[in-house]
C-alpha cells in the first residue's frame, strides 16, 4: 500500500489545482474538491483512503470532508479497478435501445459480471444509470470517451481495439 | 423558426470565429453597448420563456426576486447535470455549439449583476466540459470575457465545474451544496436560493436551454420571441427523443405543433420504426407520468394534445402528464411497461439523497416490489401496495425528487394495470425473454 509521501500530483497538475482553487471567492477552497478528485482517480484510477487524505491536504480541509464527498457520488471508484473501466447505461430508455442484448453480450465477451475485473486487470464492468445520451444509446463510457449507438459488433470491436 | 439550433451543424460552429460569422455575440455587444441590465431583464420578462429545466418557472420572474444587497456579490449558476432519463438535449447543444451557451451566460449574468457565474456540468460529461472551457479561453482571448468587457466596464468570470455522478445535483439547491464541495443534500425552502444561494449569497440557477434562449430575446425582443409559441408556452423548446421512432435524436420544435405531427412527420420522429406501433409514452423526462397511445396523441376530451406545457398537461393526471424537461420517450408494442418502470423505480432508489425517510425507504420498496413482479415473483395485492406506497412518498418530501420518484409508478399501474396483474398471475410466461402483455383491442396490438 502507498503513503502519503509518496501520492503527490505531478508539477502542472499541481498548477491546475491552484488554479481551480482560484475559481472561488478566498476561504471557499473546498468547492475545489470535485474537481480535484475527478484529477486525482485519473492520476491513480481510484481514490483509495490514502489519495483521499493527499486531496485533503491540498485543500486544507479535513479528510473526513473528503470521504463524505466522495462516497455520495458514483463517479468515484473505492476500490481497485482494472485499466478500461467501463461504464454501461442500464435505464429504461438505453434498455428500449437494444441495451440489454448489447451489454450481455459485452459481459459474456469480457467472462465477467457487472462489478468485476477481469484477470488480467485490464477490464471493469460497472453499471451506471442515465449518461444523458438515450437517443444515441445504448451508451456506455470508459474514462471521458462516449461509446454510443452501440451494437454487439461493436462492442466487439471496442473490446478487441483495447485489448491489443 | 430555430433559435438555438439555427447554425448547430455549421461545420466550425464550436470556435469563436465560425461562431460570429454567425451572429454569434451580437446579443453581447447590444445588451452590453446599448442596454441597462434592467432592459434586458424587461425583454426577458416580456418573452414569457419558461424554465426549461423542467418546472417551467418564469425566468424574467425568476430573476427580479434576485436580492440586491449592498456589498454582497451575486451569482449565476447554470444547471447543465442533465442527468433526467430520457433527457439529453443539453448535453447536444454544449457539445455541439458551446458559444450558444456562452454568451447566454454573459448577457444573462450581465442583467443579474453577477461578476462571477459557473456552469455546472455533470462529471461524465467531462468531454464537454473541455470543449466548454476551450470556448470560454478563446472568449477571455478576444476580451469577452474578463475585466472590462468590450469597453463596457462590466466584469465577468466564467468558470465550469464538474459534477461526481448524482442526479440529485439537478435540483437546484443539491447542486449549490455540491458546488462548495458537499455532497448533494438538497436543502430546506426557504430561503430561496435568490435570496440565499451560493456560499449564502443572492443566486440564480437557470437550466442551459433557458439561459441560452436569452441571446435570441435580446437580439429581437422580447415582444417577438413571445410570438412563437401558443399561449403562455411560449417560444421553441428542445426536445430530447429516444427510443421506437424513426429518427431519435434533439429538434427544436416551436412550442403548439401537435404530438401526432410531432412523432409521424418526418421533419420530426419520422413516426415508429417500421411494422411497428405506438404503445406509449413517456412525454417529460422519466419523472412525468406515462400516457397509452391514444391519451398522449388526444385528450381525454378528443382534442388533439400539442406539445405545449398546459396541453400536456390537460386532464390533470388522470389523464394527462407534463412537458418536463422535454424527455420524449417512444415506445412500442414490443415494450414491457412493467420492466420499464421497473428500471425507473431503481433508478429513483438509487438516487435519492436519503435525507427523508418517505423517499429512501419507499424508493426502496418500489424498487423491490416492481423487481418481483417483474422477475415472476409478484402478489396480487403487490400493485395496490406500490399505489399505496407511492402515495405515501408524495407531497411528504423535502425536494421535489420523493414525487418524481412516485409519478411514474403511478401511472404506469394508473394506465396498465393489467399488464402488472398478468405478470403477477402468469409468472411463467412473463418471465419468457422477451415476453409482452398484448391487450386485446388495444391500437398496439399487432
Ligand atoms: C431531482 C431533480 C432533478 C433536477 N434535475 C435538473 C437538471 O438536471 N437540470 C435542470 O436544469 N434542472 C433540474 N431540476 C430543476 C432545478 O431544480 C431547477 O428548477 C432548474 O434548474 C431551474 O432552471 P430553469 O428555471 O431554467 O428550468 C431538477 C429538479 C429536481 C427536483
Ligand atoms: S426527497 Fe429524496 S432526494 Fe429529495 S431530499 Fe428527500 S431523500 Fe433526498
Ligand atoms: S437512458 Fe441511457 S443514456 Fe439516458
Amino acid at each position: 500500500m502507498t503513503n502519503t509521501q509518496t501520492i503527490q500530483f505531478p508539477a502542472d497538475t499541481l498548477e491546475l489545482v491552484h488554479k481551480i482553487i482560484n475559481r472561488y471567492p478566498e476561504g471557499k477552497q473546498k468547492s475545489a474538491l470535485l474537481p480535484v478528485l475527478h484529477l486525482a482517480q485519473a492520476e491513480w484510477r481510484w481514490c483509495s483512503p490514502e489519495v483521499m487524505d493527499y486531496v485533503a491536504s491540498l485543500l486544507n480541509i479535513k479528510p473526513i470532508e473528503v470521504y463524505e464527498v466522495a462516497t455520495f457520488y458514483t463517479m468515484f471508484h473505492l476500490e481497485p479497478v482494472g485499466e478500461h473501466v467501463i461504464e454501461y447505461c442500464r435505464t429504461g430508455p438505453c434498455c428500449l435501445m437494444g441495451g440489454v442484448e448489447v451489454y450481455d453480450h459485452l459481459k459474456k465477451k469480457l467472462g465477467i459480471e457487472t462489478g468485476e475485473t477481469t484477470a488480467d486487470g485490464k477490464f471493469t464492468i460497472k453499471e451506471v444509470e442515465c449518461l444523458a445520451a438515450c437517443g444515441w444509446g445504448p451508451v456506455f463510457q470508459i474514462r471521458e470517451k462516449y461509446y454510443m449507438n452501440l451494437t454487439t459488433e461493436k462492442v466487439d470491436e471496442i473490446i478487441d481495439e483495447l485489448s491489443k | 423558426m430555430k433559435i438555438l439550433t439555427e447554425h448547430i451543424d455549421v461545420p466550425g460552429i464550436e470556435t469563436i470565429d465560425v461562431f460570429r460569422k454567425h451572429g454569434g455575440y451580437s446579443a453581447l455587444e447590444k445588451a452590453l453597448k446599448t442596454m441597462s441590465p434592467d432592459e434586458v431583464t424587461e425583454e426577458v420578462k416580456k418573452s414569457g420563456l419558461r424554465g426549461r429545466g423542467g418546472a417551467g418557472f418564469p425566468v424574467g420572474m425568476k430573476w427580479s426576486f434576485l436580492a440586491k444587497p449592498e456589498g454582497v456579490p451575486r451569482y449565476l449558476v447554470c444547471n447543465a447535470d442533465e442527468s433526467e432519463p430520457g433527457t439529453f438535449k443539453d448535453h447536444y447543444l454544449m457539445m455541439k455549439s458551446p458559444h450558444t451557451l456562452i454568451e447566454g451566460m454573459i448577457v444573462s449574468s450581465f442583467a443579474l449583476g453577477a461578476n462571477t457565474s459557473y456552469i455546472y456540468v455533470r462529471g461524465e460529461l467531462m468531454y464537454v466540459i473541455h470543449i466548454l472551457e476551450k470556448a470560454i479561453q478563446e472568449c477571455y482571448d478576444k476580451g469577452l470575457l474578463g475585466k472590462n468587457i468590450l469597453g463596457s466596464g462590466y466584469d465577468l468570470d466564467l468558470f465550469v465545474q464538474p459534477g461526481g455522478g448524482a442526479y440529485i445535483c439537478g435540483e437546484e439547491t443539491a447542486l449549490l451544496e455540491s458546488l462548495e464541495g458537499k455532497r448533494g443534500n438538497p436543502r430546506n425552502k426557504p430561503p430561496f436560493p435568490a435570496v440565499k444561494g451560493l456560499w449564502q449569497c443572492p443566486t440564480v440557477v437557470n437550466n442551459v436551454e433557458s439561459i441560452a434562449a436569452t441571446s435570441w430575446i435580446v437580439n429581437n425582443g422580447g415582444e417577438e420571441y413571445a410570438k412563437l409559441g401558443v399561449g403562455r408556452s411560449t417560444g421553441t423548446k428542445l426536445i430530447s427523443v429516444s427510443g421506437h421512432v424513426r429518427k431519435p435524436g434533439v429538434y427544436e420544435i416551436p412550442l403548439g405543433i401537435t404530438v401526432e405531427d410531432f412523432i409521424y412527420a418526418d421533419e420530426w420522429c419520422g413516426g415508429i420504426r417500421a411494422g411497428h406501433k405506438l404503445k406509449a409514452v413517456v412525454a417529460g423526462g422519466s419523472s412525468v407520468p406515462i400516457l397509452p397511445a391514444e391519451l398522449i396523441l388526444t385528450t381525454a376530451a378528443g382534442e388533439k394534445r400539442l406539445m405545449t406545457y398546459e396541453s400536456l398537461s390537460d386532464g390533470g393526471f388522470a389523464t394527462g402528464t407534463m412537458l418536463g424537461s422535454g424527455g420524449f420517450v417512444v415506445m412500442d408494442e414490443t415494450t414491457c411497461i412493467v420492466h420499464n418502470t421497473l428500471t425507473f423505480g431503481r433508478f429513483y432508489h438509487h438516487e435519492s439523497c436519503g435525507q427523508c425517510s418517505p423517499c429512501r425507504e419507499g424508493t426502496g420498496w418500489m424498487d423491490k416490489i416492481l423487481y418481483r413482479i417483474e422477475h415472476g415473483q409478484g402478489r396480487q395485492e403487490d400493485i395496490d401496495l406500490l399505489v399505496d406506497v407511492a402515495k405515501k412518498i408524495e407531497g411528504n418530501t423535502i425536494c421535489p425528487l420523493g414525487d418524481a420518484a412516485a409519478w411514474p409508478v403511478a401511472a404506469a399501474i394508473r394506465h396498465f394495470r393489467d399488464e402488472f396483474e398478468w405478470h403477477v398471475k402468469h409468472p411463467e410466461k412473463a418471465t419468457q425473454p422477451g415476453a409482452v402483455f398484448m391487450r386485446e383491442g388495444a391500437s398496439w396490438t399487432l
